[in-house]
């Protein structure tokens, strides 16, 4: 059974967006999504300093048998990536929500960021 | 009293025709005989063949006549007739070059392996754990690339040269960080590739220079591709070059020739990015065009962008050493539209010929052949210039080009042809010479004499060859700076087999490790793994079908295109369209050739702002990747729970893009492998919308004589000669996608540069290298079809319908079996659903595709169309016996998930889960398992006489692509 943690927002596409105190939030694939993907075996990260928006593709994660895209949850720029992952992968199938997070950005559009499912509307989604 | 009323009263004689047996060979293509056919009738309660396809086909688009291709004949008739056809065809020795160059494939591999259906007839090796062998060639392939490129990664072959060149392009674009949309063609390049590189930049919508390598520095490029050598022969220094290029932040790509580069500096050490080539002139003929391998090689930081296969270490369920596919995920079967290309079908075989050919030469072998090859070219040279005569290019290693007036050329060529020798000829003002691993000391004599005339009296090879030996000579060729200092295939694989008997033993040991037709069925579903008959087979290797260089004079090769030309009737015949091109030389590479076409049409409408492409859900992966190429964009189009084109979903999506829709690509029988009733439904809703039909072709095996994509609406489709009529996988290829077209396509149909064919525009740009794609293995479909007349083709559609509807009511009880069609039936191929057995037992595809090995099978397609199922397609080649085993193995396999589902058997201690097994598990002193060793190797009795070993257990993914190592491992680790 995946875990939906409350207090973090969610895409429909299957990322995580957890506010952070400094106005920045941490960005992630929620453990139903690791759970599809498998065993995952590389990932592609953000460039540090990009300007990305909101459902544009930032980041793509590969396991053996799929690769599947990681759109951006909300506009902003890319202020922090966790490439402990280019190396080390699967920590995004055994700690999706805390040592697996892809990137930080910080927001430009507190709108996009309220328009997030909880975490009872994602887990309605992933049913 | 006439014989045939004698016969009515005694019919136990036959009449002399009868004794003559025609139509024998439809009974050694078909498996199942009569008394099977009835007894598999009977098992669905029916009475005849022509019954299951009443029921099975739909009505409206049954074709109601017998296609017109003739009588049935036998395989003496057959090759006569074919020997007959071609032995008119004069053999000449070309040193036309560009690509091509005759080669000497060493026979023990001409016998062992291109001729040897334990190696032609294997699949691409989806199932690692019994392709150990092929897997182990590849990555020498591999191996053997790196090592002669300086490169860091090298796929396991892509289609050509002049394709792989378009594939660097592509690549190129994705990876570089320069925002230019123009890629730099370095006009020495050869011909062909800068024609499919000129198809290629104008459907992605680049903008392509075409120049001296030395105008360069003013354009804004993403990349630049360079010969080297460079077509007229010149060895040319391109690190400056390069490193300009570099300060663009553009990509370099180097097409280089294998054999100079043995001799000649890397292209990895003089800064490409990418390096590409042909692998043909190590041991592959020639063949009019193909099939050969071509190499791509990139740097490690671009290995995620490579196109085609890659084959890589990872372990297996015992820590052993294993070879895999790797880096899947970046293929069109998984990636679809975001795919680095649609290529799916490469040159398996041929790669693995190239890379046994360097495994048996090894370093030194190659060094003789290479230093021969530059030697033979240098006294030419040195001949030619004491007489007055000046190259062109003043380096060279193997080509030269000479400048000559026009009385000149015309009196050169008329001694050429005289002697049958071809020289390049397609530069005005020179021509060019190539000289190659054939050539010998008499046949430099010869090319003295074509070029000079009497004035080559005098000239001798050994005085030439004695300046040359002792410093006294004028020339050399290879500047100092770019001679090769760095070694090459230092692996033991490449050090070890020089000796026949090593060779033919380790060839043999690989064959081993495959499974392949001449084990058992191969029942993927898609793939048509039928009989690749030993008469199809015999003519490739005649010299009148390998030794043609693709550019010969059209006269010289008459026999040879009167079967190519009676091939694509029989094909517009079988189809019902109007013309074919035989250029395409994968199935993805005549997706991409037939979007071309309607692409083209539509533009010479007025409607070029039509793009937009209409996708099944369930369509094969290349489809989206195909359209992504033409720069198409690609909607997908539901499909309802029978696995059918949703046709709401179709109409409201056509009618929503009816101003811009260009085409719908749909897959028939459909992938689910059912015959749609609404297939004309759908070819008319999307002409109505102003769209183009593609009929994937991939199932063409279930309409060959019953219905035809022309017939039913499409307006192009390919053909899969290596599906439909018994081109062998090769173990992941060669192929042939020749593509069938409606008259108003057939003007935008692919033309070449070098060679003007029939029916195109003039002046069209090609999709292959050669003009007849891999024209050297199409006698093989011509044969087919010439053997089985209509009657025998139509019987093998019959009998493909009915063994797959006759494993589907076996099975039926033991595994539910998505789609059917009207009145229950299935059309080639069935999908079995194991989702509800992995539910309860937690046994998944995998498992199941893996326990089959251990009862000696190839698994069937896992997981397409649809994720969780096992799609199995026999073909008609199998007999009912091979069926009933194949049948029983599935049987016993779900006896053993029932003994999981009820706790017998541990839910991961179980001969599932464990499975393949090895002689490893065999061997196992400490064997601790939940079952036997019996159980696990020896699961029904027919195992007993003979057994299939895989040579690895379960292959680790997950391990091979997070550790991904894609070259020759280290012998102590390898033992």
């Amino acid at each position: 059974m995946s875990s939906f943690p409350e207090g973090l927002k969610y895409a429909a596409t299957h990322e995580w967006v957890r506010v952070e105190s400094d106005g920045s939030v941490t960005v992630g694939i929620s453990d139903h999504a690791q759970e599809l993907l498998g065993d995952i075996v590389f990932i592609e990260l953000p460039k540090l300093g990009a300007i990305v928006t909101a459902k544009q593709e930032i980041s793509v994660v590969e396991s053996v048998k799929a690769a599947s895209d990681i759109y951006a949850p909300v506009s902003g720029k890319i202020v922090a990536i966790n490439d402990t992952l280019l190396d080390s992968p699967e920590i995004v199938n055994s700690s999706p929500y805390v040592d697996g997070w892809f990137c930080r950005i910080q927001p430009s559009d507190q709108a996009e960021l309220d328009a997030l499912l909880d975490a009872n509307g994602y887990a309605e989604i992933c049913e | 009293m006439t014989g045939s009323a004698a016969n009515a009263q005694n019919p136990s004689i036959r009449t002399l025709e009868c004794l003559q047996n025609g139509d024998e060979f439809i009974g050694r293509h078909v498996g199942p005989d009569d008394s099977d056919i009835r007894a598999m009738l009977e098992e669905l309660h029916l009475t005849s063949l022509d019954q299951l396809i009443e029921m099975t086909v739909p009505e409206s688009i049954a074709l109601k006549r017998p296609l017109a291709l003739g009588k049935p004949a036998t395989e003496q008739q057959v090759l006569s007739r074919l020997k007959t056809m071609v032995s008119a065809d004069k053999p000449t020795r070309s040193f036309i070059g560009l690509g091509y160059y005759d080669t000497l494939t060493p026979n023990v591999i001409a016998r062992n392996v291109l001729e040897n259906p334990g190696w032609y007839t294997a699949y691409t090796p989806y199932q690692p754990e019994v392709s150990q062998g092929r897997l182990e060639t590849l990555l020498a392939f591999q191996q053997m690339i790196l090592d002669m490129t300086g490169m860091d990664l090298a796929n396991a072959s892509l289609l050509d040269e002049a394709t792989a060149a378009a594939e660097a392009m592509a690549m190129a674009k994705r990876t570089s960080q320069s925002s230019s949309e123009t890629f730099f063609v370095d006009q020495e390049c050869f011909p062909q590739t800068i024609d499919v590189l000129k198809t290629r930049a104008e459907a992605f919508g680049f903008s392509l220079i075409i120049g001296d390598i030395t105008d360069l520095p003013q354009h804004d490029v993403f990349g630049a591709i360079f010969q080297y050598p460079a077509s007229n022969g010149s060895v040319r220094d391109l690190e400056a070059t390069i490193a300009a290029l570099h300060a663009k932040k553009a990509i370099a790509v180097v097409a280089a020739d294998l054999m100079s580069l043995v001799v000649l500096k890397a292209p990895g050490e003089f800064g490409a990015d990418v390096v590409l080539g042909s692998t043909q002139r190590f041991g592959v003929p020639m063949g009019y065009g193909g099939p050969h391998a071509a190499y791509f090689a990139t740097r490690d930081d671009y290995k995620r962008a490579v196109p085609g296969r890659i084959i890589g270490v990872s372990i297996d369920a015992r820590g052993k050493q294993a070879f895999r596919m790797s880096l899947q995920t970046r293929e069109q079967h998984i990636r679809r539209e975001k795919a680095n290309s649609n290529i799916c079908t490469s040159q398996v075989l041929l790669a693995n010929i190239a890379s046994m050919y360097a495994m048996y030469h090894g370093p030194e072998g190659l060094r003789t052949i290479a230093q021969r090859i530059h030697r033979l070219t240098a006294i030419l040279v040195n001949g030619l210039q004491s007489k007055g005569i000046n190259t062109v290019n003043a380096q060279f290693f193997d080509t030269i080009t000479i400048a000559v007036t026009a009385a000149q050329r015309t009196a050169i060529l008329s001694r050429a042809t005289a002697a049958g020798i071809n020289l390049r000829v397609d530069l005005p003002g020179s021509l060019g010479i190539s000289l190659d691993e054939c050539t010998s000391a008499a046949e430099v004599a010869s090319l003295w004499q074509v070029i000079l005339g009497e004035q080559a009296s005098g000239l001798t090879v050994t005085g030439i060859d004695q300046q040359i030996c002792n410093g006294t000579a004028a020339i050399s060729g290879i500047p100092a700076s770019l001679q090769r200092t760095s070694t090459f295939l230092t692996h033991p694989w490449f050090n070890r087999y020089h000796s026949e008997t090593e060779m033919l033993r380790y060839l043999k040991r690989l064959e081993n490790k495959d499974i392949s037709l001449t084990h058992a069925m191969i029942p993927l579903g898609s793939c048509t793994m039928k009989l690749n008959a030993t008469a199809e087979m015999i003519p490739i290797t005649w010299p009148e079908f390998s030794k043609p260089h693709p550019f010969v004079p059209v006269e010289q090769t008459l026999g040879y295109r009167q079967m190519i030309r009676e091939l694509e009737e029989m094909l517009a015949e079988i189809t019902g369209f109007d013309a074919v091109s035989m250029q395409p030389n994968s199935g993805a590479q005549g997706e991409y050739a037939g979007l071309l076409a309607i692409r083209n049409y539509l533009i010479s409408k007025g409607q070029s702002q039509r793009n937009v492409c209409l996708i099944p859900s369930s369509a094969h992966g290349t489809n989206p990747a195909s359209a992504q190429m033409i720069s198409m964009k690609v909607v997908v189009v539901a499909c309802d729970e029978h696995g059918n084109v949703d046709i709401t979903d179709l109409r409201a999506k056509a009618e929503q893009y009816k101003d811009t829709l260009a085409a719908l690509m749909i897959t028939y029988p459909s992938t689910h492998g059912v015959y749609e009733e609404g297939v004309k439904e759908i070819c008319q809703i999307v002409h109505d919308f102003g769209g183009q039909v593609y009929m994937d072709g991939a199932n063409l095996n279930a309409q060959v004589g019953v219905a035809r994509p022309g017939d039913i609406g499409a307006d192009v489709s390919h053909v899969n000669l290596h599906k439909t009529f018994c081109i062998p996988h090769g173990g992941g290829g060669p192929g042939m996608g020749p593509i069938g077209v409606k008259k108003h396509l057939a003007p935008f149909l692919a033309n070449h540069a070098l060679v003007t064919l029939d029916g195109p525009n003039v002046g069209n740009s090609a999709v292959s290298a050669a003009p007849w794609g891999s024209a050297s293995i199409l006698p093989i479909s011509w044969t087919y079809i010439s053997l089985m007349g209509a009657a025998g083709l139509l019987k093998a559609t019959q009998v493909a319908i009915l063994n797959a509807n006759y494993i589907a009511r076996k099975l039926e009880p033991h595994f539910p079996v998505l789609y059917s069609g009207r009145n229950g039936t299935v059309a080639h191929e069935c999908i079995i659903d194991l989702r509800p057995l992995k539910a309860a037992s937690g046994i998944s595809e995998e498992d199941v595709a893996k326990r089959l090995m251990d009862y000696g099978f190839h698994a069937p397609t896992m997981s397409f169309p649809v994720a969780g199922t096992l799609m199995i397609e026999p073909t008609e080649s199998e007999s009912k016996m091979e069926l009933d085993r194949f049948i029983a193995a599935m049987i016993s396999i779900r006896k053993e998930i029932a003994r999981v589902e009820s706790g017998e058997l541990d839910a991961l201690d179980n001969p599932l889960k464990h499975a393949p097994h090895t002689l490893a598990d065999i061997m196992d002193g400490n064997w601790q398992r939940g079952y036997s060793k019996q159980e696990a190797a020896w699961p029904v009795p027919g195992l007993k006489d003979s057994k299939f070993w895989p040579s690895v257990n379960r292959i680790d993914n997950v391990y091979g692509d997070r550790n991904l190592f894609c070259a020759c491992p280290a012998m102590d680790t390898y033992q």
